[in-house]
């Protein structure tokens, strides 16, 4: 068990920023902490490392307490969103930062930081400053920083969140390798969900201080646990209504099992993904009758507005050939099924 | 910070504008600061260059400078370390009272130096709230260098503290926090980290300080009772002496005051632009995106 949180709690005043989350994370994973901004997880990630002191509960490091240990004493690499390079000294000085701090030998020193520089892909600028390199290039030398003193543990608070969207992509398949190579456990705090599916072997999701759910990209994407989880990860349709007869719950022209724990008359959010969302032309099986409203293009996909009658609406995502082989344009009568969907009681 | 480099002008094309304003301005320095300086260099200089050297040389006015000298040294000395200390304290802590203890720091600033030299005599000497261990330990603070250095750190107190605080925000606390997770301790944070990265802050404050302390009248003058040859600072000589009609030694003892200060802070500008181009090039590819 490499980082293990226990009933972890901390408050700023009265806002309750972290409240009662536990969690385990085995050796080597690369794990995403994923939220909504002020959600706790940064403060749990400071938390981790040491800058942030807990009110309640316990942090394990590779099996021993480190809940009252400084941050210098953890071992444990932190890469900030903002860099936070030390903007004096040159790429070399700043990697080699942690090392003389240290004190290790200077052959050992020149040895990992020509490693780092290579690893990072940033031979060559060892004598820049950091004022002379690119976002993702300063990043890049964070990570080598945080690396350099071989920790037990890699933190990385929101690491592209200051880059633009192409230099994000690219060094997030790039994290995904190094992680690879290097097998040092990892925790990377995001709110963009498609980063967290993407390269996380394991998804913490976090919403209010709060843990919500845990697992691997598929669990959290498949089987939501909760009605947050549901509507924070992925794009969702979500319907309120209530259980109109056993184990069903009709809304417009729609028929959705719920199963018999629910009582008639409970209150329910229904989730579905547009994606999940089946148009045809032709009445091919469990559909009802729709009328596009809207049709807009995303990229890859359409976006289709369903009016299924009764001021009901529905969105689906219909791949853009699909939508050009059909016919699909505002004004169309169609067909429309829901493959699959999530009950949560309210 | 100073020395900031040139922008474009506002009114781009209103050549008559920009003319007329800049010649606003080189009038305004001009008439309250140059003239000033051109009339003492010349009284300065009214019995010739030998008469003036004659007069800086007379041993009150070597005993004088000396005095002001290490009087400018010890209050730089005590407000840089205790200058940065607050400074940090300020931005990076926040505890009860920390409202209070800023709106302090300005308190030189805010109240004449004369009365601070009072204040000074109040505390001290005799009756004073901390006569009794004056007494006690023998240690002469009023009429004598302590309680004169004791009045220049009070005046000069703010500027370290003033310019430092800025930096120190700006910078914030991440590089440090990321210094503590490499294994840093605060020591080496302090001096590796924190200090290089408000060092032109410092530098600047530091500057202040001197020049500021350098001229100090009014609260030395109180608290030292100006002995010939003992407690007479620079400032103190050219007072006595304007009295007494050495106007040569007077302004000559000005002019050196004036142009050691003025070089000072120039000579730091022209350090930090230096240092500013080696972190910071502006050439083409500096910032360039190598994918």
């Amino acid at each position: 068990m490499s980082i293990e949180a226990r009933n972890l709690s901390k408050s700023f005043g009265r806002f309750k920023a972290v409240d009662d989350v536990s969690f385990r994370l085995d050796e080597g994973v690369l794990a995403a902490l994923l939220g909504p901004s002020g959600s706790g997880k940064s403060t749990l990630l400071r938390m981790i490392s040491g800058l942030e002191a807990p009110d309640r509960g316990e942090i394990f490091i590779m099996g021993q307490d480190a809940t009252r240990r400084a941050a210098r004493e953890r071992n444990v690499g932190f890469v900030f969103q903002h860099y936070a390079l030390f903007k004096h000294m040159t790429v070399w000085q700043n990697i080699a930062f942690g090392l003389e701090a240290r004190r290790r030998p200077k052959e050992e020193i020149r040895a990992r930081v020509t490693d780092l520089l290579r690893l990072v892909q940033m031979e060559g600028m060892e004598k820049r400053y950091p004022s002379q390199l690119s976002g993702g290039q300063r990043q890049r030398v964070a990570l080598a920083r945080a690396l350099a003193p071989q920790p037990r543990v890699l933190l990385l608070d929101e690491p592209f969140g200051a880059l633009d969207a192409k230099v994000r992509e690219e060094l997030r398949g790039w994290l995904r390798q190094l992680h690879e190579h290097s097998r040092v456990t990892t925790l990377f705090v995001t709110h963009d969900q498609r980063e967290a599916l993407e390269i996380a072997d394991k998804i913490l999701v976090l919403d209010k201080g709060r843990l919500e759910q845990q697992g691997t990209p598929r669990e959290i994407f498949d089987k939501p646990a909760t009605p947050f989880v549901a509507q924070f990860v992925g794009e969702n349709n979500f319907i309120d209504a209530e259980v109109t007869e056993p184990e069903l719950v009709c809304w417009g022209p729609f028929r959705f099992e719920v199963g018999e724990s629910l009582a008639v008359g409970r209150k329910v959010r229904l989730f579905f993904r547009p994606y999940d969302v089946y148009v045809s032309n032709k009445l091919v099986t469990l559909q009802v009758r729709a009328n596009i409203v809207t049709s807009r293009f995303r990229g890859p996909v359409m976006e289709l507005v369903l009016d299924v009658g009764g001021d009901k609406r529905v969105t689906a995502q219909v791949p853009k050939g699909i939508v050009e082989a059909r016919g699909f344009s505002a004004g169309r009568d169609v067909f429309v099924g829901i493959t699959a969907y999530h009950v949560f009681p309210q | 910070m100073p020395f900031e480099r040139g922008a474009a002008p506002l009114f781009r094309g209103e050549r008559w504008l920009n003319r007329t304003l800049i010649g606003v301005v080189l009038a305004y320095v001009g008439i309250l600061l140059a003239a000033p300086c051109a009339a003492l260099a010349r009284g300065a200089f009214a019995g010739g260059g030998a008469v003036l050297w004659r007069e800086l040389a007379r041993p009150d006015v070597l005993s004088a400078f000396r005095l002001t000298l290490a009087l400018a040294l010890g209050a730089v000395a005590l407000n840089t370390v205790f200058g940065v200390l607050t400074a940090w304290v300020l931005v990076r802590h926040s505890f009860p009272g920390r409202r209070m203890l800023n709106a302090l720091v300005d308190m030189p600033f805010a109240v004449s130096p004369v009365v601070a030299g009072y204040m000074l005599i109040l505390l001290f000497g005799r009756g004073g709230w901390l006569a009794g261990w004056v007494e006690w330990s023998g240690f002469r603070v009023v009429f004598s260098w302590p309680g004169m250095l004791l009045a220049t750190v009070f005046v000069t107190m703010p500027f370290v503290v003033r310019e430092v605080m800025p930096v120190l925000r700006e910078f914030g606390a991440e590089p440090e926090e990321a210094a503590a997770t490499l294994g840093a301790g605060p020591w080496r944070i302090f001096w590796r980290v924190t200090l290089p990265s408000v060092r032109w802050g410092l530098l600047y404050g530091v500057a202040l300080t001197l020049a500021r302390a350098l001229g100090e009248f009014g609260a030395v003058y109180v608290v030292s009772g100006a002995v010939q040859g003992r407690t007479e600072t620079a400032p103190l000589f050219v007072f006595r002496a304007l009295d007494e009609r050495l106007t040569v030694a007077a302004y000559g003892v000005s002019l050196v005051l004036a142009l050691l200060s003025f070089s000072l802070i120039t000579a730091l500008g022209a350090y930090q632009k230096r240092e500013e181009e080696k972190i910071s090039p502006r050439g083409p590819g500096a910032e360039r995106e190598a994918a």
